[in-house]
């Protein structure tokens, strides 16, 4: 079995390629910035679950690629005046390098011990920018108005960072399949079943779980730089919200973890159910609850996620339900 | 010699769990590692396995000191084991278990070449039908044959087989046997630790006892069986007391 | 510098009773169960409101009305057990995480929808003690004393009562304690109610010197994370201590540095522990 003559990746890709058009198509600013939420969840969450799903790592506080990928992203932009491809491209670098050096240190340890000392890393790391005067401190970056000019103005640079969202997206799913179906992918699958024993069966464990740490890192410093590059300023209260990155792991398990589907499921069912909360006025106040009791209610009763609930149920399908 | 061990202590607190042993091992033999419940000879696994560095002592395999070397540097150089609790990869398809241990182990396979062996180990352990299943939804027996098709696939020259005959009925049993003695026939050297007294006696060409981590006794099994230090050690166990009676029949 | 150092060190300490109170649920938590409770924050939260509502509408004495805040938080725990950790104890840790982690957002959603995020606080005064350079509020004291108190009572309850003691059976091995005839479920509620007690008195205490909003029990539970990796999860007494740890560095950062460098520190001492000694300062070496 070829990995790439796999349809169930090619008919993901296609969804999420359609998805991403159709704004484009129907030249809908308001439905590109929903769009936009979506696919940025659904490329988050797909990084995060190659650590968190394949190799069983909790990570909590996986939001501080992003929001170091947006300080480097908008310092190099705002600062340095490089285009922004390249400051993004350095920003996702950054980020990887960051997690290459924590995963040396912190992948020694298990279970809620590395899920603590990962919260603990994105404090410091908030606390430390807070502190940072290159960085502007508490008050953060703000961009010149100006540097839109250089995209063509601030229309044509939202449209230029949709697009490129959407183009990391589909690569990031498409590396989650990748890694997947891959003999690396397997052994971080091995990691996750039982750490001793893929030790004794010869998985370098210590290099494995570094990579899936980088490459989970990756993109979510590349989708961080292209969020405040949109935004048009960072500072370390939104770049480093704990909050944001414990809704990446609800989107994960919503979807069904260790798949490639469930994160782009969980994702964007998560974020359509929170739009239409928000917009409810039944819900508006208490939407966080409603999440909460719906991510409790996956916990007890479908711990699997849709996609591991539906590949258990129709193991026809398995080939597919990736 | 492929293993050589030379007076390797383990203490665990105040508990020396192993100690001062030393043994040889020449290629292609089987030697049994026998010895009350407790004894240290899963301890002495994991010192030569690599989980626990030992405090004294060196290990050396294939004319290499391995002392406190990681597991997965040992898998690669043709190290491979069985756990006495079976620790199988439960999410994953029996398949894709034993395709761990060809792909990682000491011959570093291609996922594709990983299949193509691991149907191969499949069958050697009669495991062919399940292999679609998940790990966890296989019972006792033929999680213990998984553990060994696992140690199989990586293409080991030494085998470290703790309790594979555990929990296994009659039957079971004669077949890990012959499987065992297959596995020999193809070169490569074995050790294994065993409560199954008959059956231990019967495959292995040398005996080591071991009691309160020390080695008490070693020969072959008829002399070890008469061995008074080793009688003794086994009276606090009248069951396999008896049972070592019986095999030295 | 020394007249700075000694009143800003004694507020710390003082303060640091209050910290180790909380940690001490939360570790009192992870010791029984391998538990890290997510819904701590709220919870401190909460018991800041308990003792806000109960000033502010019935007139309340605070420190009388903390009696009732901790019955309060114990049936809450009870609760949160039975409807969200039960069923997911043996589980791995991502999930009794995400089930405290699920509890914590209902319980904030709850929170910020009845209470809004507008700051309270509760306005009383027990004026203040001076010894030397040392100027102490009273209220300081008296939360510092009520700490010390509920920690001696704690301690007492798990020495001297058979609950106690079979809490102490279960955290050292829960299978052979449900072998002993122990049901371990019963006392797994229990230790959880426990935590999220002194989690809710903790917060009724810190009530009634800063002002708060639903979302700062946030804070308190990284610092109890802080704490307990101190002092050792699982470790109670441990949990003291590194709460007087904490409120000692707290206290004499700011006089050599700008106060936003203690999270900095706080956070790069709480990494260092987990990777150096993730038993604790108390606990073995690993």
């Amino acid at each position: 079995m070829k990995p790439l003559r796999n349809p169930g990746l090619w008919l993901a890709l296609a969804f999420t390629a359609a998805v991403g058009a159709w704004p484009a198509i129907t030249q809908s600013p308001s439905s590109r910035e929903v769009t936009f939420t979506i696919l940025m969840a659904v490329g988050l969450a797909s990084s995060l679950n190659i650590l968190l799903g394949y190799a069983g790592y909790v990570s909590f506080g996986h939001i501080v690629f992003f929001g170091l990928g947006g300080y480097v992203g908008i310092y190099l932009v705002g600062v340095l005046n490089l285009p922004f491809f390249v400051a993004m491209i350095l920003a996702g670098l950054s980020s990887g390098l960051l997690a290459f050096l924590l995963g040396k240190a912190l992948l020694r340890l298990r279970g809620a011990y590395f899920a603590l000392a990962t919260i603990g890393i994105n404090e410091v790391a908030r606390a430390f920018i807070n502190n940072f005067e290159p960085f502007g401190g508490p008050i953060g970056i703000t961009l010149n108005f100006q540097i839109y000019n250089n995209y063509g103005g601030a229309a044509t640079a939202l449209w230029m960072t949709y697009g490129t969202l959407v183009v990391v997206t589909l690569i990031v799913l498409f590396i989650s399949y990748m890694v997947k179906s891959s003999k690396f992918g397997l052994a971080l699958m091995a990691i996750r079943e039982n750490e001793n024993a893929a030790e004794v069966m010869g998985v370098v464990t210590p290099n494995a779980k570094t990579w899936a740490y980088v490459l989970s890192a990756v993109f979510p410093g590349m989708i961080g730089a292209i969020f405040f590059f949109k935004n048009g300023h960072i500072e370390p209260h939104d770049a480093f919200r704990l909050h944001m990155s414990i809704e990446w792991i609800v989107m994960v398990m919503l979807g069904g973890f260790g798949t490639v589907l469930g994160p782009l499921i969980g994702a964007a069912a998560y974020q359509r159910l929170r739009g239409l909360l928000l917009v409810s006025s039944l819900f508006k106040n208490i939407q966080l609850a409603v999440a909460g009791a719906l991510l409790l209610l996956i916990i007890l009763f479908v711990p699997a996620g849709v996609v591991g609930w539906l590949r258990h149920r129709f193991t026809k399908l398995r080939r597919v339900l990736i | 010699m492929i293993l050589q061990v030379k007076g390797v202590s383990k203490w665990f607190g105040g508990l020396e769990a192993v100690s001062n042993v030393t043994l040889d091992l020449p290629e292609g033999e089987i030697l049994g590692l026998i010895g009350p419940n407790g004894a240290g000879k899963t301890t002495l696994f994991n010192v030569i396995n690599g989980i626990y560095p030992p405090e004294s002592g060196t290990v050396t395999f294939r004319g290499q000191d391995i002392t406190a070397k990681k597991p997965y540097r040992l898998a690669k150089m043709g190290m491979a084991r069985t756990h006495q609790i079976v620790q199988p990869l439960n999410e994953l398809s029996v398949e894709e278990n034993v395709m761990v241990g060809a792909c990682y182990g000491r011959e570093d396979h291609s996922l594709t070449s990983a299949a193509e062996i691991s149907k191969e180990v499949l069958d050697f352990v009669d495991l062919s039908e399940k292999a679609e299943l998940l790990a966890a939804s296989l019972n006792v027996a033929q999680k213990k044959r998984l553990e060994l098709a696992r140690a199989l696939a990586s293409r080991p020259h030494l085998l470290l087989l703790d309790e594979v005959l555990a929990g296994l009925n009659h039957a079971e049993i004669t077949a890990m046997l012959n499987t065992i003695g297959e596995v020999r026939d193809q070169g490569v050297t074995i050790i294994m630790i065993e409560h199954v007294m008959h059956a231990v006696m019967n495959i292995s060409d040398r005996i080591i006892v071991i009691d309160y981590g020390k080695q008490i006794a070693e020969g072959t099994p008829n002399e070890v069986s008469r061995d008074p230090k080793v009688i003794e050690a086994y009276l606090g166990d009248p069951k396999l007391a008896e049972q070592l009676a019986q095999s030295s029949d | 510098m020394l007249d700075i150092l000694l009143p800003s060190l004694a507020d710390g300490l003082l303060l640091g009773f209050v910290y180790g109170l909380a940690a001490m649920g939360l570790t009192l938590i992870w010791g029984v169960m391998d538990v890290i409770n997510l819904s701590h924050g709220p919870i401190i939260a909460l018991g800041m409101y308990g003792i806000y509502l109960t000033f502010t509408n019935l007139g309340l004495n605070p420190y009388l009305a903390i009696i009732l805040v901790a019955i309060a938080g114990l049936l809450l725990g009870v609760l949160i057990y039975g409807v969200a950790v039960h069923r997911v104890i043996n589980a791995p840790h991502l999930s009794t995480l995400l089930a405290t982690f699920s509890v914590n957002m209902i319980l904030i959603g709850i929170g910020t929808a009845v209470f809004t995020t507008t700051p309270r606080n509760i306005d009383f005064s027990l004026g203040s003690v001076t010894m030397g350079p040392i100027t102490l509020p009273g209220k300081r004291i008296a939360a510092a004393l009520a700490a010390l108190l509920v920690t001696g009572l704690l301690y007492l309850f798990l020495y001297r009562s058979r609950p106690g003691k079979h809490i102490r059976a279960v955290t050292d091995n829960r299978a052979a304690a449900e072998l002993m005839g122990i049901r371990s479920s019963m006392i797994l509620a229990l230790s959880f109610g426990l935590g999220t007690m002194l989690a809710a008195i903790s917060g009724g205490l810190i009530a009634t010197f800063f002002p708060f909003t639903i979302l700062s029990g946030g804070g308190y539970e990284l610092k109890s994370f802080v704490i307990g990796v101190l002092g050792g999860l699982g470790n109670p007494l441990g949990a003291l201590l590194g709460g007087l740890i904490l409120g000692a560095l707290e206290g004499i950062i700011p006089v050599f540095m700008k106060t936003t460098w203690v999270p900095v520190l706080e956070f790069i001492l709480f990494v260092l522990i987990l990777l150096i000694r993730p038993s604790g300062l108390l606990g073995k070496k690993s």
